[in-house]
C-alpha cells in the first residue's frame, strides 16, 4: 500500500504545465447518497480536467452536483450517506480514489486545498488567525512556532490584509466579511498548492468586496501557476475570470466550452436559458426570459435528458435517450476545440 | 381583475384576461376606498421623511444603560408613486432591510415620518395600523423561512382572512385562496399541503400570493429572488412584474442584484451605511451615476460577457464598509473614496441636485449626495 | 399594456402548467404530512420508540386497572401465614409469585398497585411544570425587556435551590401527604428547567421571517402567540417533560424512601420497607426497584427518542 508513491513517482510540483497532461483529471464520476427517501444520485458520470494554470469554472444551479463533485475531488465527502459507485478521480495521473486515507490526506491541503464559501463558519472561532495560519506549517512542514507565525504574517500580507503583523493574533470575528475570505484564500495557498478548489467564494460577499477577492484569487493563480476549479451559479463572475466552463445539470455536464465560446454561442438549450435570463438593458420593461418549470428532483430524474420537462426543444427521443456529449463542430464540419453538448439537437441549438 | 385593484383610473382598466374573478371584493373594496382617498398614478403614495432608526447598544443585565448606537438608517427620504417600482440597492449592513421593516412598521423608527396617503404611520398603533398594514405588505426574502412550517398553504394565505375578516366572508376564504394559487401560478390542489413538499420558487410564490391576499397597494419586497436558482428568479421576477400591471401595485423592491433591480425598477435609490447617496430614474442612476459610490458599485458588477474583460474599466474600492455604529463624519463614503477632501470629512453632503448640474436639462441633474458629483459613465452603455 | 398584460399572464400560467408537470407525477405517498408526520413517520421505525412506548402502554394499563393483573389486595396482611415468605416462582401472576415483606402483604400486588401512585404523581408534576413553567418561558421569551428580566431572575431563584432538598423541606410541612401535595412540592421546584427551555425555543421562534410575516399582515399578541410562536416552539419543552417526567416518578421514590413520600402504596415506600430486611430478604426491595427503573428508563428512552425524531439536523 505504502509504496504506491515509490513505484510511481510523482513528477516534482513546479514543472507541471510542461508534461501538458492535465494536472487533474475526473473520469466518469458518480456519487450517490443513501437516504431514507431513496438514492439520490447526484453526480452521474462527470468528466472534466484542469491544467496547471488553468481556470475551469462548474457552473449549475443548487442540486447539480457541482458542489458535491469538488468534494469527491477533495475527499471530503460524508460516507456514508455519500458513496462513489464509479469513476476515477486522477491527480497528476494518480487515481485518488485508489489511495489509502493516508495518502490522500498528505495531498489535501499541501498539493490541493479548497475555498469555500462561508469563511466565518470554515475558521475555528476560538484560535486566532495567525495560529490558524500557521498550523498548515507546523503540521505539514514541521516549522517552530516562531517561524510559522512570520510566516503566517507573511501570507496575510500577500493577500493585502492591511497591517497584518498587528492583526496576526486577532481572532476571525474581528474580521469582516471579506477580510475573512482573504485569510481563507490566504490558508489555501499557505503550502502552494497546485490546485484550488473554490466553491462560491464570493458568493457570501458584497459586490464591490466580491470584485477585490476575485482579482486577488486571479492574480495568485497566474503567480503560481496554479489550476483552479471555480464552483459558481454566477454567470457575471464566470465571466470575468473562467478559461473554460463546464455547466451542469442534475448530476451531468449539459456542455463544456471556451469561456468567450460558450457566451457567444451555447450549445445547449439549457445554458442558452440560463444566458437568455439574465437581465438585459436592452430589454427593459420586457418580460425576461424564463426556463420554465423546476429543477429536477434528484430522487426522480426524468427518463432521457433531464432537461427535457423544461426544455422548449425537446422531442421525443429527448425522453427516451440519455443524450452523450457530442463533440461540438462548426457548420461544416470542422471541430471546435473543447466543445461538447450533451443534447441531441446541439446542431440546431448552436447554428439555428 | 378590475374589482381587484381598487385605485385604477378608468382608462386603466384591463381587459378581463385573467380567470380570477372576487365579485365579492368589490363591495368591500369601494367601502375602503371610499375612506381612504384614492391616489392617482404616478403620485406619491409613500413619503419618507428623514427615517431614522439607532439601535442602542447596551451593557448590563437588569440595569441597562446605553453606551452607543448602531445607526441603521440614518436620515433618509424619498417618495414612493402610485404604481411605479422603487428599487432600493446597496451593500449588506448599509440599511436596506432596516427601512423595510421601518415601512412595515416591524420596528418603530427612532425619528422621521412615514406618509401613507398624507397619514403618518410612524405615530399609529392599535386598528388604525391595523388598517393602514392591509394596504402595505410585504414579500421576504428567504422562502424557507418566511412561512410558518406547521401550518398549510391553504392556512397560510388564508391567515389574511383571518386577521382582517372584513376582507372576504369566511365562506369564502377557501376559493380565495385557491384563486390566488392560481394567480401565482401554482396548483390551487396544493391547498393542503405543507411548505416543505415545496421548492424555494414554489414557496415564494406561496409569500407572494399571502402578500396580495388583501389586494393591497404597496408591496415592500426584501430581496425577494436571491434566495432562489437563477433560473427560478427570472420566473418569480416576471410574476411580479405581471401581478403589477394587473393589480397596478407599486413595488419597493430592495436587492443588492443591480441588474434585476435595474430590470424591474422605474426609479432607484442607492443606499450606503444608513444614508440615501443618490436616487433617480433607472437611466440617470445606470447610466449617468454621479456619486462615487454608485459609480464604484455599477463597475464592480460582474458583466456576464467575457469579451469585456479585458477593456472593461472597473473601479476596486479598497476597504471595507466602516461600522455604523461609529460612521465617518462628514460624507460617510470619503474613507472608501478616490475624491475624498479635507471638505468631505468636515461637511455632510445633502442629498440635492448637484450645483453643477442645477437646471440643466441632463440626465445627470438627479439627487446625488456628493460634494464632487460629476458624470461617469462606468456600465458602458453610453 | 394590454398585451403586455396578457403574455405577462400567459407566462404565469405557463409556468403553473410547467411547476405542475414538474411535480405531480411524482408519486406523493406524503399527501399532506406535517413536521409532526415526519416525525411520526421516524418513530414508527426507530425500535427504541417501539419498546418504551409498549412499556408505557403496559404501565397505563396496570395503573388503571391494577386488578387485570393480580387479584390479591396490597394492603392485605397476614403475619403469621406470610412474614417474609420467599418468591415462589412458579406460581406465576398469584400473590406469593413474587413473596411477602414484613408485614405479610405480597410484593407481587404491591409493585403492581405502587404503579399508579408512581405514574400520577409523574404525570401530574409534568402537567403543572409544562403548564406553569412554559407559560413563565414564553412570556419571558415573546416580551423580552424587564418582564424577562424579572421572570428570569425569578427563575434563576428558584433553580438556586436544590430540586429534593426543597421538596423535602415543603413535604415536611406535611402530615397528610396526598398525591396532589407531592405533585405540588415537586411542581414547586421543577418548572424552572421547563421555563428556560422554553424561553430559549420562542427567542430563536420569534425571530423568524414567518412571525414577522404574520405581525406585517397585522396579527394581534395572542395570534402570533398561539398559531406561530407556540406550536414552533414547544418540541424542545415535550422533549424535556418526557424525560422528566421519569425523574419526577424517580423524585417521587426518593422521597417516599426518606419517609417524606406519599402515604399509602407506592414504589418508593416499599423499598424503604425492604430496605429494613435487606439482609433476610433482598427480594422485597428488589422488585419495586424494578418496576422503579423499567418505568423512568421507558419514559427517558421515549424522549431521546422523540428529540432525535424533532431535531431537524437528523432529517
Amino acid at each position: 500500500m505504502t509504496t504506491i508513491e515509490e513505484t510511481t513517482p510523482v513528477p516534482s510540483p513546479r514543472d507541471a504545465g510542461a508534461d501538458g497532461g492535465p494536472l487533474l483529471d475526473v473520469r466518469d464520476l458518480h456519487v450517490e447518497f443513501h437516504t431514507r427517501e431513496g438514492v439520490v444520485k447526484a453526480v452521474n458520470g462527470v468528466n472534466y480536467s484542469v491544467a496547471a494554470g488553468e481556470t475551469l469554472a462548474v457552473l449549475g444551479e443548487s442540486g447539480s452536483g457541482k458542489s458535491v463533485t469538488a468534494q469527491a475531488i477533495m475527499g471530503i465527502l460524508d460516507m456514508p450517506p455519500g458513496k462513489i459507485p464509479q469513476g476515477e478521480i486522477r491527480f497528476r495521473g494518480q487515481d485518488m480514489l485508489a489511495m489509502s486515507a493516508e495518502e490522500r490526506r498528505k495531498i489535501r491541503g499541501s498539493r490541493i486545498a479548497m475555498i469555500f464559501q462561508d469563511a466565518l463558519s470554515s475558521l475555528n472561532p476560538v484560535l486566532t488567525v495567525g495560529y490558524q495560519l500557521g498550523e498548515m506549517f507546523r503540521v505539514h512542514q514541521g516549522m517552530s512556532k516562531k517561524d510559522a507565525k512570520a510566516k503566517a504574517i507573511e501570507l496575510m500580507d500577500r493577500v493585502k490584509i492591511p497591517a497584518a503583523a498587528a492583526r496576526v493574533n486577532d481572532y476571525p470575528h474581528q474580521f469582516s466579511g471579506g477580510m475573512r475570505q482573504r485569510i481563507m484564500i490566504a490558508m489555501a495557498l499557505a503550502l502552494e498548492p497546485e490546485l484550488i478548489i473554490a466553491d462560491e467564494p464570493t458568493t457570501a460577499l458584497d459586490v464591490t468586496v466580491q470584485a477585490q477577492v476575485m482579482d486577488l484569487l486571479a492574480e495568485l493563480q497566474r503567480e503560481f501557476n496554479m489550476g483552479l476549479i471555480l464552483i459558481t451559479h454566477d454567470l457575471g463572475v464566470v465571466a470575468d475570470v473562467a478559461d473554460k466552463i463546464a455547466v451542469m445539470y442534475a448530476g451531468r455536464i449539459v456542455e463544456q466550452a471556451p469561456v468567450h465560446e460558450l457566451y457567444k454561442r451555447p450549445a445547449h438549450p439549457y445554458t442558452r436559458g440560463l444566458l437568455d435570463s439574465i437581465p438585459r438593458l436592452d430589454q427593459k420593461g420586457q418580460e425576461l426570459y424564463a426556463i420554465k418549470g423546476l429543477p429536477p428532483n434528484l430522487l426522480r430524474v426524468p427518463s432521457g435528458c433531464a432537461f427535457n420537462p423544461r426544455c422548449p426543444k425537446a422531442q421525443d427521443i429527448c425522453t427516451t435517450e440519455i443524450p452523450r456529449l457530442f463533440p461540438v463542430t462548426e457548420q461544416d464540419g470542422t471541430p471546435v476545440t473543447g466543445r461538447t453538448s450533451a443534447c441531441h439537437f446541439w446542431k440546431e441549438t448552436i447554428h439555428g | 381583475m378590475a374589482e381587484l385593484s381598487k385605485n385604477d383610473e378608468p382608462q386603466d382598466v384591463t381587459p378581463n384576461v385573467s380567470k380570477v374573478e372576487l365579485a365579492d371584493a368589490h363591495s368591500e373594496a369601494e367601502s375602503v376606498a371610499a375612506v381612504e382617498a384614492p391616489v392617482g398614478r404616478g403620485e406619491p403614495i409613500l413619503q419618507v421623511r428623514n427615517l431614522k432608526k439607532h439601535f442602542p447598544l447596551t451593557q448590563g443585565i437588569l440595569f441597562k444603560r446605553q453606551i452607543g448606537a448602531v445607526k441603521a438608517v440614518d436620515g433618509i427620504s424619498f417618495d414612493l408613486h402610485q404604481g411605479e417600482t422603487l428599487g432600493i440597492v446597496g451593500e449588506s449592513g448599509c440599511g436596506k432591510s432596516t427601512v423595510a421593516k421601518l415601512l412595515m412598521n416591524l420596528e418603530r423608527a427612532t425619528a422621521g415620518e412615514v406618509f401613507y396617503k398624507g397619514q403618518d404611520i410612524t405615530k399609529l398603533s392599535g386598528r388604525a395600523l391595523t388598517a393602514v398594514r392591509r394596504n402595505i405588505q410585504m414579500v421576504f426574502q428567504d422562502p424557507y423561512t418566511s412561512l410558518n412550517p406547521r401550518m398549510t398553504v391553504g392556512d397560510i394565505i388564508g391567515e389574511p382572512f383571518d386577521i382582517h375578516p372584513e376582507v372576504a366572508p369566511k365562506g369564502d376564504r377557501r376559493r380565495r385562496v385557491r384563486e390566488l394559487l392560481d394567480v401565482v401560478g401554482l396548483n390551487p390542489e396544493y391547498i393542503n399541503r405543507y411548505p416543505h413538499q415545496f421548492s424555494g420558487g414554489q414557496r415564494q410564490r406561496i409569500g407572494i400570493a399571502r402578500g396580495l391576499a388583501l389586494n393591497p397597494e404597496i408591496i415592500i419586497c426584501d430581496e425577494p429572488v436571491s434566495a432562489l436558482d437563477v433560473s427560478v428568479q427570472a420566473q418569480v421576477i416576471n410574476l411580479m412584474e405581471a401581478l403589477q400591471d394587473e393589480f397596478n401595485l407599486s413595488y419597493i423592491f430592495i436587492a443588492h442584484d443591480l441588474s434585476i433591480v435595474r430590470h424591474i425598477s422605474d426609479r432607484v435609490g442607492v443606499m450606503y451605511l444608513g444614508r440615501m447617496a443618490e436616487i433617480g430614474t433607472d437611466e440617470q442612476i445606470y447610466e449617468h451615476p454621479t456619486h462615487p459610490y454608485t459609480q464604484a458599485l455599477l463597475s464592480a458588477v460582474p458583466v456576464p460577457d467575457p469579451d469585456a474583460r479585458e477593456h472593461r474599466e472597473r473601479i476596486i474600492l479598497s476597504g471595507d464598509v466602516p461600522s455604523p455604529a461609529n460612521p465617518p463624519s462628514g460624507c460617510r463614503f470619503r474613507t472608501r473614496c478616490w475624491k475624498a477632501q479635507d471638505k468631505c470629512a468636515e461637511q455632510e453632503p445633502l442629498l440635492a441636485v448637484p450645483e453643477r448640474f442645477k437646471g440643466q436639462d441632463s440626465p445627470a441633474a438627479h439627487e446625488s449626495a456628493c460634494h464632487f458629483a460629476e458624470e461617469k459613465d462606468v456600465v458602458g452603455a453610453a | 399594456m394590454p398585451e403586455l398584460t396578457k403574455s405577462a399572464d400567459e407566462a404565469t400560467k405557463a409556468a403553473a402548467g410547467a411547476a405542475a408537470g414538474a411535480t405531480l407525477p411524482e408519486p406523493k405517498p406524503e399527501k399532506t404530512r406535517s413536521l409532526w408526520g415526519d416525525a411520526w413517520q421516524d418513530l414508527r421505525t426507530n425500535w427504541v420508540f417501539v419498546v418504551s412506548a409498549v412499556l408505557i402502554l403496559l404501565l397505563l394499563v396496570m395503573a388503571a386497572w391494577p386488578g387485570l393483573f393480580t387479584g390479591a389486595d396490597p394492603n392485605d396482611k397476614d403475619l403469621a401465614n406470610h412474614y417474609l415468605q420467599h418468591p415462589h416462582y412458579g406460581n406465576v401472576f398469584s400473590a406469593d409469585w413474587l413473596g411477602y415483606d414484613a408485614q405479610g402483604r405480597s410484593v407481587y400486588a404491591r409493585a403492581i398497585y405502587g404503579t399508579r401512585a408512581s405514574l400520577l404523581v409523574g404525570a401530574g408534576t409534568t402537567v403543572v411544570v409544562v403548564l406553569f413553567g412554559g407559560l413563565v418561558g414564553m412570556l419571558a421569551g415573546y416580551f423580552g425587556g424587564w418582564i424577562d428580566a424579572v421572570l428570569s431572575r425569578v427563575t434563576d431563584m428558584f433553580m438556586g435551590i436544590p430540586f429534593l432538598l426543597g421538596a423535602m423541606v415543603a413535604l415536611n410541612s406535611f402530615t397528610e401527604r396526598s398525591i396532589p401535595v407531592v405533585i405540588g412540592a415537586l411542581a414547586f421546584l421543577g418548572w424552572t428547567q421547563t421555563a428556560r427551555v422554553m424561553r430559549g425555543s420562542v427567542i430563536t421562534v420569534k425571530s423568524t421571517d414567518y412571525v414577522q410575516a404574520a405581525k406585517a399582515l397585522g396579527a394581534g399578541t395572542r395570534r402570533i402567540l398561539f398559531r406561530h410562536v407556540l406550536p414552533n416552539a414547544v418540541a424542545p419543552v415535550i422533549v424535556v417533560a418526557t424525560i422528566s417526567l421519569g425523574i419526577y416518578i424517580g423524585a417521587e421514590a426518593t422521597l417516599s424512601f426518606l419517609g417524606l413520600g406519599l402515604n399509602g402504596v407506592s414504589w418508593g415506600n416499599d423499598i424503604s420497607d425492604g430496605g429494613n430486611s435487606i439482609r433476610v430478604a433482598q427480594f422485597i426491595m428488589l422488585y419495586p426497584s424494578i418496576m422503579l427503573s423499567i418505568t423512568v428508563l421507558a419514559f427517558i428512552m421515549l424522549g431521546e427518542a422523540v428529540r432525535n425524531a424533532l431535531d431537524p439536523k437528523t432529517r
